[in-house]
C-alpha cells in the first residue's frame, strides 16, 4: 500500500513536471508590454570547474540587461530575453545545453567563459545557422574556421607572450615553473603559448601539471623552489588558484605568482588578503577605467542578494563582468545592423558590426577575432585587498 | 637535503593522516554491513561547508562542537533513511543506495552554494605558520598525525573494551548470530555511522585549514582515496586503514617530488592493484574463506 | 495441451511480425524526425529541436547500460571501469577519422600529431561522401570497440582475479589511470594531451546529398548501431555462453562443479562488456563533437550504474527504457527547475540553477529506496509476453465462463 502511494506521487510529480515544460514553452511569449521579444542566448559554465567565473560574466549581461532591456530593430521596439542554459563546465553536456539555446530560438548567443566547452557547443550553433559571440574563451581554436563564431577578447598566443615578456622585463625571470591542471585545455594551452615566448626569450621553462580533484599544492611549490625558478605561472580556475595561493602563504613562498585572467577574481583576492604574496594577473580591464558604469554596476550589484552571491560576496568587479556588458551591447548593435531577428542575417552583419564598449572599441578582424593588442597586468594589494594596476601591456 | 625533500615528508604525513580519518569510516562500515558507503566522502564535504556557514555567525567554539554534532546528525540519518530500509535487499541495491546518497549531498552542495568555492575560515591556533626544521608550515600539518594516532588508540580502545565495542566486533564477526545472542543489531549500525562520521568531520577541520577552499566536489577525491587506502590496508581492520593512510600519503608526495606529477593519483591505483595482487585481501585483512 | 502449443507458436509468430513491423516504424519516424525542419522558437521547434540530441544520447546510453548489464546484472561481475573503456573507445574513434587536412588545427601544440590519416576520408575518396563517411564511421567504431576490447583483456588478466568489491575498486582504478595516461603530454602526439580532438567525422555528416536535396540520417545511424549491438548482447545472453554467466552470477562455486571454466568466461563477459563500452564511447563521442578525457571519471560510470538499477538489474529492456527516461528527464524535462520560474509565470524564489539536480537526485534515491528492484525487476519487456499475457486472460475467461455454464 505505501509502496503504491509513492508510486502515485512519483507519477503526478513526472506528469507536473512534464505540464510545466509545455506550460513554460506557452508561458513566455507575451511579455506585459505588448512588444516583440528578440532571445539572446547565454551559453556559460554556472556550476562545475568554472562556475564561479561563468557566473561573474553572466552578471555582466544581466546588469546590461537590466540597463537596455529593449531594442531597435527595424523601427520596431523588441524586449530583450536573456535564455540562460548551464553547460556546467563539461563537455558532455555542452551539447544539450547548445540545444537548450537553439530550441529557446536564440539570434544571439553570447558565451562562454572556458574555451573547451564553447569549442564543444560550436558545432550545434552551426547546424542551426546561430552566431555566437565568444567573450572571454581565448583559445585560438574557438573561432578558427568557424565562421559562425566570434569573440571579444584576446587569444592565448597574445596573452601567453605578454605574460612572458612582463615575467622576463619586469620581474626579470631567468626560470619559471609553469603549473597547470591536467586535462585542462585552457591551462595546458596557455601554458604553451607561454613557454614557447619565454624560450625565446631565453628563458629555462619547467612544467607540471597536477590532476584534477588535487587539493595539496605544497609539494609543486617546493618543486618549483626546489628547481630555482624565479617565477610560479600558474593560469589555473579560480577554486585552484585559491588553494595556490592560500597554500603559498603557508609556506612563506617569495617567488612571485603570475597568472592570466581567470585569477582576476575576487575570490582570489580574498585569499590573498593579509598575506604576504606576490600575484600578478594579465587582463582585459582595470578597475577604474570608467567610474560612471563601475558605481552603477556596484549599485546594481549590491541591491540584490542573489547577484552579490554569486559575484562571490562583494561588489569588486571583476573583468569578466565587463566583458559580458561589452558582448551583449555588441550583440544589441548587431541586432540593430541586421535589422531582423533571424539569426542567419546577425550572423552576415558581424563581421562589420563595431560597438563601444567599456573596454573600448570593438571591431571584429581577421577569423572574426576583435582587434585586441593590449592587456592590463594587475597585481594583488594585499594590504588594501584590491587589484592594483601596474601596466599596460602590449606585443610589438 | 633535509630542507629539500622535508616539506614533502610533512605534506604526506599530514595529508595521510587526515585520509585516515576518512577511511576508518570506511572501514568500520565495511567491515559490519559490507558495503562500500560511497557517501562517506561527501559527509566529509557537508561537513566541511556546515563550517563555512555556522562559523560566519557563530564563534569558533561553537561552531567547531556544532559541525562534529551536525555531522554526526547526518551519519545517523543516512543511515536510518537510506540503508536500513534496504537491509534485506541484495548488497548491489544498498551500493546504489550509497551512490545515490553521494549524489544527492553533492547537488545540495551544489544548489545551496551556487557552485562558487566557499573560503573555509581560518581556526585560530591550527592556521598559525610553525616552523618545522627550517620548513614552512601551517600548525595543522603538525597536529594532524598526532591528533589522528590518538583518536585511532582511543577508538582501538574502545571497539576492545567497551560494550558497544564489543557488540561492534560481534555483529561483524557474523550478523546473525550476534542478532540471536540479544545484540541490539540497529544500535550497534547506528553507532558506526555515528563514530564514522565523527572521525570525518574531525578530518574536514583539518583538512579545510591546510587547503580552504570547499566545493562539492571537494569529498569525491579525498574519499576516493581514504577508501583505496583502507583497501590497501585491509578492509575492516582499522589499524590497516591508518597505516595505508599514511602509506598512501607518503607515497603521493614522494612521486610528486620525483617529477612524475601527471601520475601522482594513477599511481595511487597502481599501487593498489600491486597490493591486491599480492595480498588479495589486504595488508592487514583476514584471509576470506569461501562459505559453499 | 495440444492447443496450448500451438496458441504459443502463433504468438510466436504474431510477436515477430509485429516487433519487425514496429522496428520499421520506429525507423521511418527517426528518418522523418531527421528531416523535419520546424520554425524555431514555435512549440513544435522547441520540442523537436530537444527531441533529436536527447533520442541519440538515450540510444547511446542504451547501449552503455545494456553492456554494464551484461557485466553487473548477468555474469554478476560488479566492475566499475565502464568510462575507462569509453574513453578508450572515444578516442579510437577520434583520432582515425580526423581529416587529414585537419590535424595541423587538432594538434595544434603537437606539430600536427603522429596518425596522418583519416579513414572516413579515404574511404570518401573511393566510394563518394555518404558512403565514405558512413563505411568509415562505422570501420572507426569497430576499431574503438577492439581497442577497448584489448585493454580490457589486459586488465582482465590481474583484475578478474578478484572477488567482488575488491574487483570493483581495481577496475575503477584502472579507468583512473588511463584517463591520467590519455591526458599525458608525452602520449600529446596520438592523445592530443589535455585538449580537444575535434572536427572528426560526427552524427552531421551522416547524410545523402543529392543535388539540391540532403537527407539527414544521423539519428537513424546511432539507432542502427546501438540496436544491433544491444541485439548481439540479447542472443549473447540467451546463447550457452549466456547460461554460463548466470550460473556464475548464481553461484561461483557451484558453476565451477558443473564444468564452466571460471576465468574463462568472466574474461568473455568483460572483452565483451568492454567491446560494446569502446562502441558506445565511439557514439558518445560522434554526439559530443568533441572529446576530451576530463569527463570521463567515475561519476560517468556510476550514472550509467543508476540507469542500470533504475531499470533493473538483468534486465536488457529495462535498461534501455531507463536510459530513456534518464537522458530526457536530466538535460530536457526538468531543466525548467533550472529557469526561476513555473509555467513561465510566477517567480518562484528557490528555483534557480542546481535545483534540478537536487530534485532528480531525490527522485532517484525514492527509486532506489523503494523500487530497488527497478523498472523491471530482472523481467523483459517483450510483445510476446504481453501477447501470451492476454492470450492467458482470455484463456482465463473463457474457462470462468465455461464454468459458470457448468454451474
Amino acid at each position: 500500500m505505501k509502496k503504491r502511494i509513492i508510486a502515485l506521487v512519483l507519477v503526478l510529480c513526472l506528469a507536473l513536471t512534464l505540464c510545466a515544460c509545455g506550460g513554460s514553452g506557452d508561458g513566455e511569449k507575451q511579455e506585459a508590454s505588448g512588444n516583440k521579444t528578440v532571445v539572446i542566448g547565454v551559453y556559460e559554465p554556472l556550476s562545475g570547474d568554472n562556475g564561479a567565473g561563468g557566473k561573474q560574466e553572466v552578471l555582466g549581461m544581466q546588469y546590461a540587461n537590466y540597463k537596455f532591456p529593449t531594442v531597435e530593430i527595424n523601427g520596431e521596439t523588441y524586449d530583450v530575453k536573456l535564455e540562460i542554459s548551464d553547460n556546467e563546465s563539461s563537455n558532455d553536456k555542452a551539447v544539450s545545453a547548445a540545444t537548450k539555446l537553439v530550441s529557446a530560438g536564440a539570434s544571439v548567443v553570447l558565451g562562454s567563459y572556458g574555451s573547451s566547452v564553447a569549442i564543444a557547443g560550436s558545432d550545434t550553433f552551426a547546424d542551426a545557422g546561430i552566431p555566437a559571440i565568444g567573450v572571454t574563451c581565448t583559445n585560438p581554436q574557438v573561432t578558427l574556421g568557424n565562421d559562425h563564431y566570434f569573440r571579444i577578447c584576446f587569444l592565448d598566443p597574445f596573452q601567453g607572450t605578454v605574460l612572458a615578456n612582463f615575467a622576463y622585463d619586469e620581474l626579470g625571470a631567468q626560470t619559471v615553473y609553469c603549473l597547470g591542471q591536467l586535462g585542462n585545455d585552457y591551462d595546458q594551452g596557455l601554458i604553451n603559448y607561454f613557454s614557447e615566448a619565454a624560450k625565446a626569450l631565453g628563458m629555462t621553462v619547467i612544467t607540471e601539471s597536477f590532476p584534477e580533484g588535487n587539493s595539496d599544492f605544497n609539494s609543486y611549490l617546493t618543486n618549483a623552489k626546489n628547481q630555482g625558478a624565479d617565477v610560479i605561472f600558474a593560469p589555473t580556475s579560480i577554486s585552484y588558484a585559491q588553494l595556490i595561493v592560500e597554500q603559498a602563504a603557508a609556506q612563506g613562498l617569495t617567488i612571485p605568482l603570475v597568472a592570466s585572467d581567470t585569477w582576476d577574481s575576487n575570490v582570489v583576492m580574498d585569499a590573498a588578503q593579509g598575506k604576504d604574496l606576490d600575484i600578478y594577473v594579465s587582463t582585459f580591464y582595470a578597475e577604474g577605467g570608467d567610474p560612471e558604469f563601475e558605481a552603477g554596476i556596484k549599485e546594481w550589484i549590491n541591491a540584490d542578494s542573489t547577484n552579490l552571491s554569486n559575484n562571490g560576496g562583494n561588489d569588486m568587479l571583476a573583468a569578466v563582468t565587463v566583458m559580458g556588458y561589452d558582448a551583449y551591447l555588441t550583440a544589441l548593435e548587431a541586432l540593430k545592423a541586421a535589422g531582423t531577428t533571424d539569426p542567419g542575417e546577425v550572423m552576415a552583419v558581424l563581421p562589420s558590426v563595431t560597438a563601444t564598449g567599456i573596454t573600448g572599441e570593438i571591431k571584429f578582424g581577421e577569423n572574426g577575432d576583435a582587434d585586441r593588442n593590449t592587456a592590463f597586468i594587475k597585481t594583488a594589494n594585499t594590504e588594501t585587498g584590491v587589484w592594483d594596476f601596474v601596466t599596460v601591456q602590449s606585443v610589438a | 637535503m633535509i630542507a629539500k625533500y622535508l616539506p614533502y615528508l610533512l605534506a604526506g604525513i599530514s595529508v595521510g593522516g587526515q585520509y585516515a580519518l576518512i577511511a576508518i569510516g570506511y572501514t568500520m562500515v565495511y567491515g559490519i554491513l559490507r558495503l562500500i558507503n560511497f557517501a562517506h566522502g561527501d559527509v566529509f564535504m557537508i561537513a566541511g561547508l556546515v563550517m563555512v556557514y555556522s562559523s560566519a555567525s557563530l564563534p569558533m567554539y561553537i561552531a567547531i562542537p556544532l559541525v562534529l554534532i551536525a555531522t554526526m546528525i547526518l551519519g545517523f540519518v543516512i543511515e536510518r533513511v537510506a540503508y536500513r530500509p534496504l537491509r534485506s535487499a541484495p548488497r548491489m541495491s544498498v551500493m546504489i543506495s550509497a551512490i545515490g546518497v553521494s549524489y544527492l549531498l553533492q547537488n545540495c552542495a551544489l544548489y545551496f552554494t551556487g557552485g562558487l568555492p566557499q573560503t573555509y575560515p581560518a581556526i585560530p591556533w591550527l592556521s598559525r605558520s610553525v616552523n618545522v626544521l627550517g620548513a614552512t608550515t601551517k600548525m595543522v600539518t603538525v597536529v594532524t598525525p598526532v591528533l589522528t594516532l590518538v583518536l585511532v588508540i582511543v577508538l582501538v580502545m574502545v571497539i576492545k573494551y567497551t560494550k558497544i565495542g564489543m557488540a561492534m566486533r560481534a555483529v561483524s564477526k557474523d550478523f546473525e548470530t550476534a542478532q540471536l545472542m540479544g545484540i541490539k543489531i540497529i544500535s550497534v549500525l547506528s553507532m558506526t555511522f555515528v563514530i564514522g562520521c565523527f572521525l570525518a568531520a574531525v578530518g574536514s577541520l583539518l583538512y579545510f585549514t591546510n587547503y580552504p577552499s570547499v566545493i562539492p566536489t571537494s569529498g569525491s577525491m579525498p574519499g576516493l582515496k581514504a577508501f583505496v587506502a583502507a583497501v590497501f590496508g585491509g578492509i575492516g581492520s582499522i589499524p590497516g586503514a591508518v597505516i595505508g593512510a599514511f602509506i598512501i600519503g607518503i607515497c603521493e608526495n614522494i612521486i610528486k617530488a620525483l617529477g612524475w606529477t601527471t601520475f601522482s593519483d594513477a599511481f595511487t591505483f597502481v599501487l593498489l592493484i600491486v597490493v591486491l595482487l599480492i595480498r588479495p585481501t589486504g595488508i592487514f585483512g583476514e584471509k576470506a574463506t569461501d562459505k559453499v | 495441451m495440444n492447443k496450448t502449443l500451438k496458441n504459443t507458436s502463433t504468438a510466436d509468430r504474431t510477436s515477430k511480425y509485429v516487433t519487425i513491423v514496429i522496428i520499421a516504424v520506429l525507423y521511418v519516424v527517426l528518418m522523418v524526425l531527421d528531416n523535419l525542419k520546424a520554425t524555431p522558437g514555435s512549440t513544435f521547434g522547441k520540442i523537436l529541436t530537444m527531441l533529436i540530441p536527447v533520442l541519440r544520447k538515450g540510444a547511446i546510453y542504451s547501449l552503455l547500460c545494456v553492456s554494464m548489464n551484461l557485466l553487473n546484472g548477468f555474469t554478476g561481475l560488479f566492475s566499475l571501469g565502464q568510462a575507462g573503456f569509453m574513453l578508450i573507445g572515444a578516442y579510437a574513434y577520434a583520432i582515425f577519422s580526423i581529416p587529414a587536412g585537419d590535424h595541423a588545427a587538432v594538434y595544434q601544440y603537437f606539430e600536427g600529431g603522429a596518425i596522418q590519416f583519416s579513414i572516413p576520408e579515404i574511404l570518401s575518396g573511393v566510394l563518394g561522401n555518404t558512403a565514405g563517411s558512413f563505411l568509415g564511421a562505422i570501420i572507426c567504431i569497430l576499431i574503438a570497440g577492439v581497442v577497448a576490447a584489448v585493454f580490457a583483456a589486459l586488465i582482465g588478466i590481474p583484475c578478474l582475479r578478484f572477488k567482488s568489491d575488491y574487483l570493483a575498486i581495481a577496475t575503477l582504478g584502472f579507468a583512473e589511470i588511463i584517463r591520467a595516461f590519455f591526458q599525458w603530454d608525452g602520449l600529446g602526439r596520438i592523445t592530443n594531451g589535455s585538449n580537444l580532438l575535434r572536427k572528426y567525422t560526427s552524427f552531421s555528416d551522416m547524410k545523402i546529398v543529392a543535388g539540391e536535396t540532403t537527407v539527414k540520417f544521423g539519428t537513424v545511424f546511432v539507432f542502427l548501431i546501438a540496436m544491433l549491438s544491444i541485439l548481439f548482447i540479447i542472443l549473447l545472453i540467451n546463447s550457452s555462453y549466456g547460461r554460463a554467466y548466470k550460473a556464475i552470477r548464481d553461484d561461483e562455486v557451484a558453476a565451477e562443479a558443473m564444468g564452466i571454466n571460471l576465468f574463462k568466461h568472466k574474461m568473455q563477459a568483460f572483452v565483451i562488456s568492454s567491446f560494446f563500452a569502446g562502441v558506445g564511447g565511439a557514439l558518445l563521442a560522434m554526439y559530443q563533437t568533441t572529446v576530451n578525457a576530463a569527463p570521463f571519471k567515475s561519476a560517468m560510470t556510476y550514472e550509467i550504474l543508476l540507469m542500470v538499477v533504475i531499470g533493473g538489474i538483468g534486465s536488457v529492456s529495462g535498461s534501455c527504457i531507463a536510459a530513456f527516461l534518464y537522458i530526457a528527464c536530466n538535460e530536457w524535462w526538468l531543466r525548467f527547475l533550472d529557469s526561476g520560474s513555473l509555467f513561465g509565470l510566477v517567480d518562484v524564489p528557490f528555483f534557480r540553477d542546481g535545483f534540478r539536480k537536487v530534485v532528480f537526485s531525490v527522485i532517484i534515491m525514492i527509486i532506489v529506496l523503494f523500487f530497488s528492484r527497478g523498472i523491471m525487476g530482472d523481467k523483459e519487456l517483450s510483445l510476446k509476453g504481453v501477447l501470451k499475457k492476454r492470450q492467458r486472460k482470455k484463456e482465463a475467461k473463457a474457462a470462468q465462463a465455461e464454468g459458470g455454464d457448468a454451474e
